[in-house]
């Protein structure tokens, strides 16, 4: 399958501070990809790299067949992206932040209300549309927030830890929206601190003090350190992590 | 440009749910127009004079009344001698003393007995502008040359003052006058430099611009987005503080409503584009609202906005060169008071504009969407 993500010798200097270290990785088309690491592993660095928030030091790669060094405006067109600080404007309603997410890729009004009308239905939120986003509670919030990201149909999702602060039941259904978009063709690219999220991955990469330590399926992960579930593997390698918090 | 106005459609909508900004919006046009300049007025009055009457001649009871009559200085009191009334001074009773020596009425044709006036310096204008009218006063109240004064006929102040002053283009000299159209600039460096400076930082708070730089907006229609609604703002309220000029105070646009406009167009693109940078430099609210203060008060201080640039140092004038606001603060006051024409004031206008390039260009610079 082709691979929608590529990434090699992605390095970020931060001054002394090597908040990335010579990462590698590709990420295939439609695929849910965990992307683990303890706090300040460099996880979100990482990600800020490949949305073009953040300029990498050195190294190559390319999203959505755009290159990461040259091209990340190209790339902002092609990829959704959530983190779990922020979802969605709190004094805009919740069509009005779709109208806004819509407007900004070029959707045109109409298409941005069918497509909103369908999300929203399937959700079960289409009658609280008019409901402003400050009076939603949190977990509806990121359901939310993920449906905008999705909106423009892009080929790449960028979750950043989407469910920290989430009740275990939103966790699930929140989860089953990933499985969709990813069954639908949209690679989902996850970061989480919830080891029971990284089994549902098709593939995870977990990540220490800047580097990816280990990558692979987490039934491939669980027999190579021989141990029971994927929160006994991220234990075994986060243990000696020289960077905390 | 559909982005574009999807981004103005959004501003539009927080502008509204915003609980403060439409309220400050409405508000501070009425307060500038209505409430300012009855407080930022620097007219002395009420003058308050102890007259120490050591003569006690027709001479000196004239004098007494005509500081009675003044419209600017009030008689507190009359004292037999000058300490008492010194001690008054003191006590910040008064504010000026008048001594009229004894003698003075009768010497008046041969060699001139010295009146005295003592003005407390401690606020400096009232007490140099005190005296001034106190002394304008006495000399209305002594009779001119030796011959009798004639039956008087109306205006004979006039015609006997040895000096006739009139003032053009603000002939009562009324200081609103003269403050309005300040006013009106302060409104503009208001809500077209500060707002928009505090709601682009605002986003940078809330972490929502983050989420703007992961999708294709360019920088240029994101801050376009921030800036449009408060330019459309800031020219309707100049509208509306127009018109409340002309129909509270009577003070109409002696030049073009025009070049009025023009020039704040201009100016709105200068401040905004400095609240800009401003927000684009700094994290939080709290160091915008610093940087955006220190840069206000300069530009209030040294524009000429509140006092005459002439009366300035040399090295200070020079330096007010250098700050947008002393164009506006000129072309303002021109066209307002005087009718000057955009032709007149080319110079200005190129400087404003020259500015607004400038400032715009340097603020799409400062914006990073990438770190």
């Amino acid at each position: 399958m082709e691979n929608i993500i590529s990434v090699r010798n992605l390095t970020k200097q931060f001054g002394a501070f090597r908040a990335v270290d010579n990462i590698s990785f590709d990420v295939a088309q439609g695929e849910i990809f965990g992307f683990l690491g303890a706090n300040g592993a460099g996880k979100t660095t990482a990600i800020r790299i490949l949305c073009g928030l953040s300029r990498a030091t050195s190294g190559t790669g390319s999203v959505a067949g755009c290159d990461i060094m040259t091209q990340s405006e190209d790339i902002k067109r092609n990829i959704g992206y959530m983190c779990q600080k922020f979802s969605l404007y709190e004094d805009l309603t919740v069509l009005e932040n779709m109208e806004l997410y819509g407007g900004i890729y070029g959707m045109h009004r109409k298409e941005i209300l069918a497509k909103a009308e369908a999300m929203l239905t399937e959700l079960e939120f289409w009658h609280h549309r008019h409901d402003l986003v400050r009076s939603i509670p949190a977990g509806w919030r990121q359901k939310l927030a993920f449906t905008v990201a999705n909106l423009h149909a892009p080929k790449v999702i960028f979750l950043d830890e989407p469910t920290g602060g989430v009740d275990p039941l939103t966790r699930r259904q929140f989860w089953g929206m990933i499985r969709r978009a990813a069954a639908a063709g949209t690679t989902v690219f996850v970061t989480t601190h919830y080891m029971d999220e990284a089994a549902l991955c098709d593939r995870v990469s977990i990540m220490v003090d800047g580097r990816i330590m280990a990558l692979g399926t987490p039934e491939a992960l669980i027999s190579k350190y021989q141990v029971r579930t994927m929160d006994e593997v991220f234990r075994t390698l986060a243990r000696n992590a020289v960077r905390n918090e | 440009m559909r982005v574009l106005r999807t981004l103005i459609i959004k501003e539009l909508r927080q502008f509204r749910r915003n609980p403060f900004l439409p309220k400050l919006v409405v508000g501070f046009p009425l307060a500038i127009v209505l409430i300012l300049p009855w407080i930022a007025n620097m007219d002395v009055k009420g003058v308050s004079v102890g007259i120490v009457d050591a003569d006690r001649s027709d001479v000196s009871r004239r004098i007494t009344s005509h500081v009675e009559a003044s419209e600017y200085l009030r008689l507190h009191d009359l004292y037999a001698d000058y300490p008492s009334a010194l001690a008054d001074l003191e006590d910040g009773h008064i504010d000026a003393i008048l001594e009229i020596p004894n003698g003075f009425g009768h010497s008046f044709h041969a060699t001139p007995k010295r009146l005295s006036i003592w003005a407390n310096g401690v606020n400096a204008m009232k007490g140099s502008l005190g005296s001034q009218y106190l002394m304008q006063t006495v000399m209305r109240a002594l009779p001119t040359g030796s011959a009798p004064t004639q039956p008087s006929f109306e205006n004979s102040e006039i015609v006997n003052s040895p000096l006739s002053i009139v003032n053009y283009y603000n002939p009562t000299m009324d200081y609103k006058h003269f403050m309005i159209p300040a006013l009106m600039i302060m409104l503009m460096v208001m809500v077209g430099g500060f707002l928009p400076a505090l709601n682009l930082v605002s986003e940078k708070e809330l972490g929502t611009i983050e989420q703007i730089n992961v999708t294709p907006v360019s920088r240029l229609t994101f801050t376009l987005s921030k800036l449009i609604p408060f330019w459309v703002i800031c020219l309707l309220e100049l509208a509306l503080c127009m018109t409340l000029a002309l129909l509270v105070y009577g003070l109409p646009v002696a030049g073009s409503v025009g070049a009025i406009f023009l020039a704040a167009l201009l100016f709105i693109i200068v401040m905004s584009s400095i609240g800009v940078i401003i927000a684009n430099l700094s994290d939080t609210m709290q160091q915008t609202m610093f940087l955006m203060l220190f840069v206000v008060l300069s530009f209030i201080l040294l524009s000429g906005l509140m006092t005459p640039v002439e009366s300035m140092p040399l090295w200070a004038q020079h330096f007010t060169r250098l700050l947008p606001p002393t164009y506006m603060v000129e072309i303002m006051r021109a066209v307002y008071l005087r009718g000057t024409t955009v032709a007149e004031l080319s110079g200005s206008y190129l400087a404003l504009a020259a500015f607004a390039l400038t400032f715009a260009t340097l603020a799409s610079f400062t914006y990073r969407k990438r770190g």
